[in-house]
C-alpha cells in the first residue's frame, strides 16, 4: 500500500511540475494605430484607418501578414487570428477597411481605386517598421489573407502590388457581378436571375454598426440600434455610386450594364491575370453566396499567369457548416510558412476537398477527411458518368408575385447561428404545382460528384421564363430528400417568339457529394426560389428532359491521405503482450536447485529407549537418543552432502519409497508485521509415526502445516516431503493428504460430488480414489447426497478427513482433526489413524490437546511461539517428565513445562 | 518418485470439472435466467406498452425501431444490456471465480491436491471466460428468437438514417458485434479476475471491476481530458454500431479491441504473477 501511494504521489507531482513547466505561448502585444492613407480616383481623399499592428512574439524582423476582415466586420473580428499568427512569428496588421469600424470613408466594395490603394500604403506602412523583414528597400515581405470581403481585397491588393509574397483568400467572389446575377444556362450576369436575399444582407451589412463593428452574428441582436439619419438609414457608408447601384437592381432585379460595370471593378477576376503571388484559394462547400464556381473562375485565372494556386474546398462558407477553423489555419500557416518564411512548410496540394469521414466511433463527433488532388480539374471533373434520368414533361405555374416560394437555402440564416455543424443534411423545400422531377434509377455503386453536373432540359412557355434546377439525393428512407449543401442553380431562358420551346444546357450547382448506392437522382426545375428575385406575373411552363442524361464530373484522383489505423491500434496490444510476457517471466518463483543433502545428518530415531532434550543457549535443539546417535536440527538449512537414492530395508509398503516423509528443516516466517510466527524449525518425521504437532493456540502450528503444503512461502528454511523441496504445486503433494483449518467444500454441491469432484481436479485414476475407504470413515449416510450447505460442523469434519484421505496419501496431515467431533466419534478417529499409520503410512496431527497426542500418537513435536520447544517420542517426553517432577507420567505437565521453560 | 501414480500436473482441474463445479452454482444460475428471460421481458413490454401513432418521420432512435424486426430488437436488447447488465455478468464470472473457492476454503484443497497455481488459474480463467461468452452470446440470441417470433423476420432498419440492410446480409454483422462485445468486456473479465485472485470476497471482486469500470465511464464524459479519453478502458463500448452501419466501419472496433486487449493482457498477467507469489492463508 505505502508503495502504490509513492508511486501515485511521485505520479501527480510530476503531473504538477509538467503543467507548470510547459511551454505556455509566448505573449503578444497589439499596437493600436492610425494609419492616414490618401485614394480615390484622383488620389485626393484622405481616409484615416484603424489599424492594429502585432509584432511577432519571436521578436527581430519577420515576415509580415495583412489580415483583412469580412464584409461587416472590423479589425477586432480577426484578432484572434491575429495573435495566433503572431504567436507563429509573424508581424501582423489587421485593419478596419474604409467604411468599417471605427475607420473613416466610405465602403467601395474593394475598388481598385480606394480599397486597393489603402492596402498599398499599408504595405509602405509595414515597410516603415522595423519588425518587418525587407525585400528590398520599401518591399516588405508580406502575405494577405482574409476571408469574404477581406479575400477580395487580398487577391485585388496583389493583382494590384506586385509586393504581396502570398495569398490565402477565402470564401471570396471571382465576379461580384455573377456572384449576384448567376445564370446557370451560362450567359453572363446580364442575363442573370438576381440573388435577393443574399444581397440585401450584403449591402444592408454596409449599415453603420455601434461599438466598432465588433459584434457580429446573434451578439449583433443584442444591442441596441442607434438612430440614423436618412442619408444613412438608405446608404449606410457606402459610396453614393456603390448605393444607387444597388437601389436600381434591386427593384427591378436585372443587372443593368452600368450596374455590371460597377461591379467588376470590384472584382478580381478580371486582374487576377496579373497575380504573381502564389494563392491558396479556400471556397466554402456550404456558400450560395459565393459558391465553388467563384473559386474555380479565380484559380483559373491566376493559373493562366503561371502563378502557383492551390484550391481547397472546406467544410463551410457563409451558409454555414463546420468551419474548420483549426484546418483552415493550418493551411493558411503553412502556406505562409512556405513562402513567406521559407521554412519548408508543406504546401497544400492544388486541390484538396473536405469529406465527410462518418462519425467518429469514440466520441460519435462528424469526422472530416482531406481528400487531395495533386492537379486542380475545374467543376467539370477528370471523368464524367453519364446518369439516365427518367421523366415526362410536365407542367409547372409561376405563382403570382412568386409567392409562396420554393427554400433551399436561407441565406444569413446558418451564419447567424454560428454554423449549422451539426448535420450535413439540407432539406429542400419544393411547392407543390411548381416544381417538375426527374429521377434516375437506384445506384448500383457510389457516386461520387465533385464538380458542376449539367443536363439538358426543354422549356416551353412564352418569352423568358426564370428557373431554377437543383440535384436531389433520395434514400427511400425515412429520410427526406437531400439537396446537397443547399445550392440550386438559377437559369433565365428565353423562348424566342413564334417557338414552342427551347433547348438549354443547365449548369448544376458545383458541389463534392457521394450519394450511396441504392439512392436515386432527382433533378427538380422549380419556378420559385426564396433567394431570388423571380417574375411576379402568372405564368405556367412545361418542362422536360431534351436529353436523358445528366453529365455527373467525377475527380478520381481525390484520394485520402491513406491515414489507416492508429499506429497504437496494433502497437499497444503487442507492447502489453511483451509486457505481460515480462511481468509473468519476471514473476516466476525462483525454483532453487533441490538441495541435497545426507540422509545419516538428521535422524529423528524411532527408537523406545530414552532420549535426553536439551536446550542449550544457541537454542539449537538437540535429542540424544539412548545408542549416542546426535540429530540436530539445524538452524541454517545449508546441508551438504547427497541424498542416497539406493534401496532402504525399511520400506516396502504401500510405497516403495526410502524417502524421509517429512523433513523440516530452519523454516522461519514471519507475519507482516515482523513477528516470527515461525522461527527456525527443523524436525523430521519417519515413516509410520503417528506425530502429534502440539503446542498453543498461535504456536505456529496451522502455520508450519500451510508450508507444508506450499500454501505460504516460507522467508527462510526449506520442508521437504519424501525428499523433495516443497513448492506451490509440487508434485510431490500429491502424495499428501491434508485437512488444515477446516473443511472447504462447494456448498452448492452434495458431500459426494465434492468428494468426486475433488478427486477429478486432482486428475488421478478414479480407480485410485478408493472412495468407499474414504466414505465409511466420513460415515454420512444419505446426507452424502445433500448438498454441503446443510451439513453440520461435525459431518463437513468428517467428509474432509474423508477426503484428506482420498487415494490414502502415504503422508497424512491432520489439523486438529477432532474438533466438533463427538467422544465416539473421537475414539474411532483415533484408531483409523493409528491403522493408517501402522501400513507404513506417516500421519501428522496437530492439536492443542494434550490428551489427544498422548492417546494417538507415537511421537510428538512440542511448538511455542514458532519454536520448536522439543520433539521425540511421546514416551520418552513423558518419561522425561517423570524424571523431572514427581506427578506421574502426564503430558500436560512435560507441555508446561517446557512452555513455562520457554516463557 | 515423487509424484503419486497416476499424478500429472497438466491433467488436474481438468474443464470438464471446473466446468460443472461452477455450473451449479445458483447464482450462475440466475443470471443466465436472467439474461435469457431479459428478451422476453423486453418483447412483453413492446406489446404491451402504450403505442405510439405511427410516426416514423422525425425519431430513428434503436429503441424507436426495436419492434421493425426481430435483427433491430436483438440489436436494441444488446444495446440496452451491453453497458451494464452484460458488465455485471462478465464481472461476477470472472471475480467470482477464484475468490468464491477462497471463501470457501476449497482454494487451498485444490492448491494442495496439488493444481499448479499457474494451471488453476488458467483453468479457472478459462471456463470463467468461456461463462462470459455463453452469457454475451445468449442474450442476442434469445433476443433474436424472441424478436422473429414477435415481430417477424424483416430486413434490418439501420439507426438514425432509417436504411434497410438485408437480413441475410446483416447476420455475419451480427456475429461480428458479438464477436466485438466479447472483445470489449475483456477488460471487465481480466479486472475482475486479477481482483479476485487478491481478495476473499467475491461480491468485492465483482463490485470492485464494476466500480472502475463507472469510475471510467464518469471519467469519459469528461471532454476536458480530449484524447486521453480514447484510452479509457470503456470509450469504445458502443464501437459495435458501427457493424450495423450501412457501411461497416472497423476503425472504431479496431480501436476497441487495441484497448481492451492491452488492459486485459497487463492486468491477467498481474494476477497471474501476483497469484504465484501469494502467500494463500484463506
Amino acid at each position: 500500500m505505502k508503495r502504490v501511494a509513492a508511486l501515485v504521489a511521485v505520479l501527480a507531482l510530476a503531473g504538477v511540475v509538467t503543467w507548470l513547466v510547459w511551454p505556455s505561448a509566448p505573449e503578444v502585444r497589439g499596437l493600436d494605430q492610425r494609419i492616414s492613407v490618401v485614394d480615390g480616383p484622383a488620389d485626393d481623399q484622405r481616409v484615416e484607418l484603424d489599424a492594429t499592428f502585432f509584432p511577432a512574439a519571436g521578436g527581430g524582423k519577420a515576415p509580415a501578414v495583412l489580415l483583412a476582415h469580412g464584409f461587416g466586420g472590423s479589425k477586432q473580428s480577426v484578432r484572434q487570428q491575429a495573435v495566433r499568427l503572431a504567436q507563429d512569428g509573424y508581424a501582423v496588421l489587421t485593419w478596419s477597411a474604409r467604411g468599417f469600424g471605427r475607420s473613416t470613408g466610405e465602403i467601395a466594395l474593394n475598388s481598385a481605386d480606394y480599397e486597393v490603394k489603402d492596402v498599398k500604403q499599408l504595405i509602405d506602412w509595414l515597410a516603415k517598421r522595423p519588425e518587418v523583414r525587407l525585400d528590398a528597400a520599401g518591399d516588405p515581405r508580406v502575405g494577405i489573407a482574409g476571408g469574404s470581403y477581406g479575400g477580395a481585397i487580398s487577391l485585388m491588393a496583389a493583382a494590384y502590388d506586385t509586393r504581396v509574397d502570398a495569398i490565402v483568400p477565402q470564401i471570396t467572389w471571382a465576379d461580384l457581378a455573377d456572384a449576384l446575377f448567376p445564370d446557370g444556362g451560362g450567359q453572363g450576369p446580364a442575363n442573370g436571375v438576381f440573388k435577393r436575399m443574399w444581397a440585401g444582407f450584403f449591402f444592408g451589412r454596409g449599415a453603420p454598426v455601434q461599438g466598432g463593428g465588433a459584434a457580429q452574428g446573434l451578439g449583433a441582436l443584442t444591442q441596441q440600434s442607434v438612430p440614423l439619419t436618412a442619408e444613412q438609414a438608405r446608404c449606410g457608408r457606402f459610396l453614393p455610386a456603390v448605393c444607387e447601384m444597388y437601389q436600381q437592381v434591386a427593384k427591378t432585379g436585372r443587372a443593368t450594364p452600368e450596374a455590371i460595370e460597377l461591379l467588376r471593378k470590384s472584382s478580381p477576376v478580371a486582374v487576377a491575370g496579373r497575380i504573381k503571388a502564389p494563392t491558396l484559394l479556400i471556397q466554402g462547400q456550404r456558400d450560395s453566396l459565393f459558391p465553388l464556381g467563384q473559386a474555380d473562375a479565380n484559380a483559373k485565372a491566376i493559373a493562366s499567369a503561371g502563378t502557383p494556386v492551390s484550391l481547397a474546398w472546406f467544410d463551410g462558407g457563409h451558409d454555414g457548416g463546420n468551419g474548420e477553423v483549426d484546418w483552415l489555419y493550418d493551411q493558411t500557416a503553412g502556406w505562409f510558412g512556405h513562402y513567406l518564411k521559407g521554412d519548408g512548410s508543406p504546401v497544400p496540394q492544388k486541390f484538396t476537398v473536405t469529406r465527410d469521414g462518418g462519425r467518429d466511433p469514440g466520441t460519435r463527433q462528424r469526422i472530416r477527411l482531406h481528400p487531395e488532388s495533386g492537379s486542380y480539374p475545374g467543376l467539370g471533373g477528370t471523368a464524367t458518368t453519364a446518369i439516365p434520368l427518367t421523366g415526362p414533361e410536365q407542367n409547372i405555374a409561376n405563382p403570382p408575385g412568386g409567392s409562396p416560394a420554393s427554400i433551399s437555402t436561407v441565406p444569413g440564416v446558418g451564419g447567424l447561428l454560428g454554423g449549422g455543424g451539426t448535420t450535413n443534411l439540407s432539406v429542400g423545400l419544393d411547392m407543390p404545382g411548381q416544381v417538375a422531377t426527374f429521377e434516375s434509377a437506384p445506384l448500383t455503386a457510389p457516386l461520387q460528384l465533385t464538380g458542376s453536373p449539367s443536363v439538358k432540359l426543354k422549356v416551353y412557355g412564352k418569352g423568358q421564363v426564370t428557373l431554377f434546377a437543383k440535384l436531389y439525393d433520395v434514400a427511400d428512407t425515412a429520410q427526406p430528400p437531400n439537396l446537397p449543401a443547399g445550392l440550386v442553380s438559377p437559369l433565365r431562358v428565353t423562348v424566342p417568339d413564334g417557338a414552342e420551346s427551347v433547348e438549354t444546357t443547365v449548369t448544376l450547382p458545383a458541389v463534392d457529394f457521394r450519394f450511396a448506392v441504392g439512392h436515386r437522382l432527382r433533378l427538380a426545375v422549380t419556378t420559385t426560389d426564396m433567394g431570388y428575385a423571380t417574375p411576379a406575373e402568372p405564368a405556367s411552363y412545361r418542362i422536360g428532359l431534351a436529353a436523358p442524361a445528366l453529365a455527373v464530373p467525377t475527380v478520381a484522383a481525390l484520394a485520402a491521405p491513406t491515414t489507416g489505423v492508429a499506429w497504437w491500434v496494433w502497437a499497444m496490444p503487442l507492447a502489453a503482450i511483451a509486457l505481460a510476457a515480462i511481468i509473468l517471466a519476471t514473476g516466476r518463483t525462483p525454483s532453487r536447485r533441490r538441495t541435497p543433502f545426507t540422509r545419516k545428518a538428521a535422524t529423528v530415531r524411532d527408537g523406545s529407549g530414552s532420549t535426553t532434550v536439551q536446550m542449550d543457549d544457541s537454542g539449537v535443539d538437540t535429542f540424544v537418543s539412548d545408542n549416542g546417535q546426535t540429530t540436530t536440527a539445524q538452524k541454517d538449512g545449508n546441508h551438504s552432502g547427497t541424498f542416497v537414492a539406493d534401496g532402504d530395508p525399511f520400506t516396502s509398503d504401500p510405497s516403495p519409497d526410502e524417502a524421509v516423509p517429512l523433513e523440516i528443516s530452519g523454516l522461519t516466517k514471519a507475519y507482516r508485521n515482523g513477528e516470527l510466527a515461525v522461527d527456525n524449525l527443523s524436525f523430521r518425521v519417519e515413516r509410520g509415526q503417528v506425530l502429534g504437532l502440539l503446542g498453543p493456540n498461535g504456536a505456529g502450528k496451522t502455520t508450519t502445516m500451510r508450508m507444508m503444503l506450499g500454501l505460504i512461502h516460507p522467508d527462510a528454511g526449506e520442508v521437504r516431503i519424501f525428499g523433495d523441496r516443497v513448492t506451490p504445486g509440487a508434485p510431490v503433494l500429491s502424495r499428501l493428504g491434508s485437512f488444515v483449518e477446516g473443511p472447504g467444500f462447494l456448498p452448492h454441491l452434495s458431500g459426494r460430488d465434492n468428494i468426486e469432484l475433488y478427486w477429478a481436479a486432482t486428475g488421478r485414476p478414479t480407480a485410485d480414489a478408493r472412495f468407499d475407504d474414504a466414505l465409511e470413515i466420513a460415515d454420512l449416510g444419505k446426507a452424502l447426497d445433500r448438498a454441503v450447505r446443510t451439513y453440520s460442523q461435525g459431518m463437513r469434519q468428517r467428509l474432509a478427513i474423508a477426503q484428506a484421505m482420498l487415494g490414502l496419501p502415504d503422508l497424512l496431515v491432520l489439523d486438529e482433526p477432532t474438533n466438533g467431533l463427538d467422544p465416539p466419534q473421537i475414539r474411532e478417529m483415533r484408531e483409523v489413524l493409528k491403522r493408517y499409520a501402522r501400513d507404513g503410512r506417516t500421519v501428522i496431527v496437530s492439536s492443542h490437546l494434550l490428551a489427544e497426542v498422548e492417546q494417538t500418537c507415537s511421537h510428538a513435536v512440542v511448538m511455542h511461539r514458532g519454536r520448536l520447544v522439543s520433539a521425540g517420542p511421546v514416551s520418552v517426553l513423558l518419561s522425561a517428565a517423570v524424571s523431572t517432577n514427581g506427578h506421574g507420567p502426564r503430558l500436560e505437565d512435560v507441555f508446561l513445562d517446557l512452555i513455562g521453560q520457554q516463557s | 518418485m515423487t509424484a503419486a501414480t497416476g499424478y500429472a500436473p497438466g491433467r488436474t482441474l481438468p474443464l470438464r470439472v471446473e466446468i460443472v463445479r461452477q455450473f451449479k452454482r445458483r447464482r450462475t444460475l440466475v443470471m443466465f435466467g436472467l439474461l435469457l428471460a431479459l428478451p422476453w421481458i423486453l418483447v412483453i413490454a413492446f406489446q404491451f406498452g402504450p403505442q405510439s401513432s405511427g410516426q416514423q418521420q422525425s425519431a430513428l432512435r434503436i429503441s424507436d425501431l426495436a419492434t421493425a424486426s426481430g435483427l433491430n430488437f436483438a440489436a436494441f436488447a444488446l444495446s440496452v444490456s451491453a453497458s451494464f447488465l452484460l458488465v455485471v455478468a462478465v464481472a461476477l464470472f470472472c471475480g467470482d471465480t477464484v475468490a468464491s473457492e477462497a471463501s470457501w476454503s476449497s482454494l487451498r484443497y485444490l492448491l494442495a491436491a496439488p493444481v499448479p497455481r499457474d494451471r488453476l488459474l488458467r483453468q479457472k480463467i478459462i471456463v470463467a471466460l468461456g461463462y462470459s461468452a455463453a452469457a454475451v452470446i445468449c442474450l442476442p440470441l434469445m433476443a433474436l428468437l424472441a424478436g422473429t417470433l414477435a415481430f417477424g423476420w424483416h430486413d434490418i432498419q439501420v439507426p438514425g438514417t432509417g436504411e434497410t440492410i438485408a437480413a441475410l446480409d446483416v447476420l455475419p454483422r451480427f456475429g461480428i458485434v458479438i464477436g466485438y462485445s466479447l472483445v470489449s468486456q475483456l477488460v471487465v473479465a481480466a479486472l475482475a479476475f486479477l481482483i479476485s485472485t487478491m481478495t476473499d470476497s467475491p461480491l468485492g471482486a465483482v463490485g470492485g471491476a464494476m466500480g472502475l469500470w463507472i469510475v471510467s465511464t464518469i471519467l469519459q464524459a469528461v471532454e476536458a481530458l480530449g484524447s486521453l479519453r480514447e484510452f479509457l478502458p470503456t470509450f469504445w463500448n458502443t464501437a459495435w454500431l458501427d457493424a450495423l452501419a450501412p457501411e461497416l466501419d472497423w476503425s472504431g472496433m479496431a480501436k476497441g479491441a487495441s484497448v481492451s486487449v492491452t488492459y486485459a493482457a497487463i492486468l491477467i498477467a498481474v494476477a497471474f504473477r501476483r497469484f504465484r507469489r501469494k502467500d494463500v492463508v484463506s
